[in-house]
């Protein structure tokens, strides 16, 4: 025993040097080698450690008792699986744009801060949340986290948790939108390739349905291939006299374009095209989080941006707002996701082979996810500070040429000139990379940064476009098949008064609530294009906050599966995150709404724009449309803040009642059924 | 001896098993399985095709809430 602790010792105390290392290093150049052993380390630890004492512990995982996959086997969706498909499966779920854009966004506070609750926000409070729903799922026949709420809490508490997902479903969509849009807009070479993406997904549609059946793999090759072909095709359209005009977008068109394909995808029956695009997305996100991290390991590039920067103090340009509450805001996806506990009790439990997989899929599998974020960090850290803040900032804090823009920014102390910009833009193959707000555009410069570091120059525009056409696939996954989850939801909520909405496939139905649900999101999209603030200033912290708000229901649910389990003086497992998210959901959601600088509250703001409206700066059109978004925003705000409150309200008194033995709780677990596996 | 073990199982065999586990990442059902699941507890029930199956597995599988993260 003593001597099978001393590697995890010395891994534990690579760690802290590299911990040590990177904090002691302020004002040189570190690599970005420390980040990632810093992170490792603490994960391995992590991993080894405390996830054993929540498998063994806390939750008593039994491989002597049946899981679902094996009692309720059926072939379909109750498929015992092994341990690593299961995992990559599960890990492919999760991961998406948020990870990604998240931690390139917080990098305006400089490498640390986000590292820093990215790898502990992981370990003590994402991870849990994840392995906790997926064993608490995995114990109730695989049940959603709705459904949870609503047999562990109460009815009210389920209802809220469905609103509150459409709620959030609504600001994901609007933002990924809006990073997606940023990132294409004047960029003939990237819409050429993502419109491809729809032809190619149809024809592996057809392909898989008539041509031959249920051949996923094949089908899913043929698209990769015609992809990276689309891909390559890209440069001779961008450099066409013709083509390069017609695949000129500005951004209200493509807002205009997005929620058009939102709402055909919608529509149109899956096989056609969600699904082929979904498996597409599979393969190019495991392929390329592998090509990072290798490219990262091959080349460990040294991190030009500060570890901390200035703009702590709530003064930066991507967003306002101090470090805290806003950094823990701004990464959400990567430390701690709300979403995943959708996904933890949704096709994974239905699938694992014993309990004891639970752990690396829950835990390690968030514990990947975080590592990703870690990769992203350092992919927008390889830049330096001045291009990232060029690429970042709203235009109208810039100005509209390369020279205002760099003017600006050594007014912020970071040197870049316009010569360097116009040569950057002009290596990834483009005209400009200017206020590409978003984090999806300086993140694909950082990874082909990386990629043409580590697998050759010369191809530094394909790297970029492909990097860009890695994210801009898979949002545009996540808006197809979330407008179809809101759709569902809200036929479902519209049957409940008028019976004929409730039937899915219904035309007039389907695409009336089509149109309600890319209407809600397309608003806020627009909203978004035409903020002069930038829009990922206002949208990104809501969406933040919705989904903080999400993994405190998802805690709120864990907790209480513990104390119903007797097993309270655990309890703080799951409070202990769930205390820190409601500190900073609340008090960020309180500075939007109410904070007197105006580029940080949602009010402020309003009053600022109504003043010069009464002394005639501002058009009086566009004044009135932009304090309504503000109030709007407001009231958003609000409303999240609300039902977080008043669930956790919820919770508190249930678990009070219970631990005072006022009340008897009702085990929901499905009874023990010894498995029939050998062990 | 393990790298002999692996080297002897036919090729043909290590592809078939990459090609389901590459599916099962996905996401994918296995059309056999169910067939011999359905035959082996509920023999009244009628065997659906192949194409059925993939249908009602695609409805189940985008019409439950999300599957996906951010």
């Amino acid at each position: 025993m003593p001597l099978s602790i001393l590697p995890w010792l010395a891994l534990a105390l690579a760690g802290a040097v590299a911990w040590g290392t990177i904090a002691l290093h302020r004002g040189e150049t570190v690599s970005a080698a420390w980040l990632i052993l810093a992170a490792v380390g603490t994960y391995l630890v992590a991993y080894r450690f405390y996830s054993r004492f929540l498998a063994t512990r806390v939750f008593g995982l039994d491989d002597r008792r049946a899981t679902p996959a094996e009692r309720l086997e059926n072939g379909r969706d109750f498929v015992p699986t092994a341990k690593w498909v299961l995992f990559g499966h599960h890990f492919a779920a999760i991961a998406g744009a948020g990870p990604l854009v998240g931690p390139v966004l917080a990098a305006q506070f400089g490498y640390l801060p986000g590292t820093i609750w990215i790898v502990f926000g992981v370990v003590l409070a994402g991870a849990v949340q994840d392995f906790i729903i997926l064993f608490g799922s995995m114990r109730r026949d695989g049940r959603s986290l709705g459904q949870m709420a609503r047999d562990e809490i109460g009815p009210f508490t389920g209802t809220l948790t469905m609103a509150a997902i459409l709620a959030i479903m609504v600001i994901l969509l609007a933002v990924l939108a809006l990073v997606v849009v940023n990132a294409l807009r004047d960029s003939p070479w990237g819409v050429f390739t993502i419109a491809c993406t729809i032809p190619i997904a149809i024809l592996m549609g057809f392909w898989m349905r008539v041509i031959r059946p249920g051949r996923t793999i094949e089908a899913s090759l043929i698209g990769l291939t015609l992809l990276l072909l689309a891909l390559v095709a890209g440069r001779w359209v961008a450099t066409s006299p013709v083509l390069a005009p017609a695949f000129t977008l500005s951004a209200t068109a493509l807002a205009g374009w997005l929620m058009a394909y939102g709402f055909v995808a919608s529509v149109l029956p899956v096989w056609m095209l969600l699904a082929p695009r979904d498996y597409l997305s599979t393969f190019m996100k495991i392929g390329t989080i592998l090509l990072l991290a290798i490219g990262i390991m091959l080349v460990l590039p040294p991190l030009r941006l500060p570890a901390v920067t200035r703009f702590v103090d709530g003064t930066g340009p991507v967003f306002a707002g101090k470090l805290f509450p806003f950094c823990f805001i701004t990464i959400a996806c990567g430390a701690i996701s709300g979403f995943h506990a959708l996904v933890s009790s949704g096709t994974t439990p239905k699938m694992l082979r014993r309990e004891s997989d639970a752990r690396l899929i829950g835990y390690g599998g968030m514990v990947m996810e975080s590592f990703v974020a870690v990769m992203a960090m350092c992919a927008a850290a390889v830049l330096d500070p001045g291009v990232y803040f060029a690429v970042n900032a709203p235009l109208a804090t810039l100005g509209g040429s390369v020279e205002s823009a760099a003017q600006v920014i050594r007014g912020w102390g970071f040197a870049v000139t316009p010569e360097q910009m116009r040569a950057l833009a002009h290596s990834v193959g483009e005209t400009t990379v200017l206020a590409r707000t978003g984090g999806a555009p300086s993140l694909a410069i950082g990874m082909a940064h990386i990629f043409s570091r580590a697998f050759g120059d010369g191809l530094t525009p394909l790297w970029y476009h492909f990097a860009i056409l890695f994210e801009a696939l898979f949002i545009l996954t996540t808006l197809d098949a979330g407008t179809r989850v809101g759709r569902f939801m809200l036929q479902d909520l519209a049957g409940h008064a008028w019976k004929p909405m409730a039937r899915t496939s219904w035309y007039p139905s389907a695409i009336l609530s089509s149109a309600l649900v890319v209407g809600a999101w397309g608003y806020f999209l627009r909203q978004g294009v035409l903020d002069p603030l930038g829009g990922i200033n206002s949208l990104w912290p809501l969406f933040g906050i919705s989904n903080q708000l999400l993994a405190a229901v998802a805690l709120c649910v864990g907790t209480t599966i513990l104390i119903k389990a007797g097993k309270a003086r655990y309890a703080w497992v799951t409070l202990g995150p769930l205390a820190w998210l409601l500190a900073v959901t609340l008090t960020a959601g309180w500075q939007k709404i109410f904070a007197d600088d105006p580029r940080l509250g949602f009010l402020s703001h309003a009053r600022t724009v109504a003043a010069q409206m009464a002394a005639g700066t501002l058009d009086p059109a566009k004044g009135a449309r932009l304090v309504f978004n503000d109030r709007l925003d407001a009231v958003v705000a609000a409303i999240f803040m609300t039902v977080t409150v008043v669930l956790v309200a919820a919770c508190v008194r249930e678990w009070a009642l219970i631990l005072t033995r006022r009340k008897v709780p009702v085990a929901r677990e499905a009874p023990f059924v010894e498995t029939a596996y050998a062990s | 001896m393990r790298a002999d073990a692996a080297g002897g199982r036919a090729p043909a065999e290590w592809l078939r098993g990459a090609h389901a586990a590459l599916r099962r990442m996905l996401g994918m059902p296995d059309y056999t399985a169910h067939v011999a699941h359905l035959r082996a507890r509920h023999p009244d029930r009628p065997v659906p095709t192949e194409r059925e199956f993939c249908e009602e597995y695609l409805r189940t599988r985008y019409g439950n809430g999300p599957t996906r993260c951010c």
